[in-house]
């Protein structure tokens, strides 16, 4: 059993974003990579929480508010993107989508 | 009781998400995301940030989650093809594992925070009024600003999300 200090809470943060990166640059599907990236931002909300939690601080709470926002704004249009590129290129795999390249 | 609710949810959100980078096939990682969330608002009710983990499930796990099983049926995205394995020098190899190795012992011996006795420390993230009270003080700004991406957006899903014709709809 691992107490819960403010280290613990920090750790499973680190550990959280380590996980969502490594999604990030090993999975091949575009909508697992957003996935990735979704648990990328909640990691760094633990950190928040738990910084204001242990420092009787407001300011990490409401910081917590905007990155939620933020967050369903950009699943709204990284979403749409994903959707108009599927009906352009028929193909959800980054390997394929390489226009830009070179 | 504080610590083993602990210790759980911190097992069930990262379980959960090494779930939704392990699997192959997109849906099983959307729901092993859920469960990753579902673990990470349980921590936020052992931090006391009662409205938080309510907003967390909230907003992701009914709407973005929700959202992303929509469009991976929709789109009916197959399994993923295995990474092709790379080669690596060696020497890239061993200074990666050096690194990785040096980071996590330097993190015990020395990356220690204090940390204060949380009963001790006041709990201003349970109660609802503060957040409103700075919600609408300190951070009106913000909050403004926010109104407008959200409308942002929205404009932006609509414009992405109409169909055009090639590269002449656009001018």
């Amino acid at each position: 059993m691992i107490a819960p200090t403010l280290n613990a809470y920090l750790a499973i943060s680190v550990l959280l974003f380590a996980i969502g990166l490594l999604g990030v640059l090993i999975r091949r599907n575009v909508l697992v990579i957003f996935m990735c990236l979704e648990l990328m931002l909640v990691a760094s909300t633990i950190a928040l929480v738990a910084y204001s939690r242990f420092n009787g601080t407001m300011d990490g709470n409401v910081f917590v508010f905007f990155i939620l926002t933020v967050a369903a704004a950009e699943v709204a249009v990284g979403l749409a993107i994903i959707v108009a590129l599927f009906r352009k290129r028929q193909t959800t795999a980054v390997q394929d989508l390489n226009t830009l390249k070179n | 009781m504080a610590d083993l609710l602990f210790n759980l949810f911190a097992v069930l959100t990262l379980v959960a998400a090494a779930g939704v980078v392990i699997n192959r096939n997109a849906v099983n990682a959307a729901m092993c995301l859920l469960l990753s969330l579902v673990g990470v608002a349980g921590l936020f009710v052992v931090l006391d940030a009662y409205l938080l983990a309510f907003l967390l499930l909230l907003v992701y796990a009914g709407a973005i989650v929700a959202l992303f099983l929509f469009i991976v049926m929709l789109l009916d995205a197959k399994g993923d093809v295995p990474a092709p394995v790379r080669k690596i020098p060696l020497l890239a190899r061993i200074m990666a594992l050096v690194l990785v190795i040096a980071g996590i012992s330097s993190f015990f011996a020395r990356g220690q925070l204090p940390s204060p006795d949380p009963a001790t420390t006041p709990a201003l993230g349970a109660s609802l009024k503060l957040y409103a009270y700075q919600l609408f003080t300190v951070y009106l700004l913000p909050v403004q600003i926010l109104g407008f991406l959200l409308l942002i957006a929205m404009i932006g899903v609509i414009v992405l999300s109409k169909k055009f014709e090639g590269l002449d709809d656009i001018k």
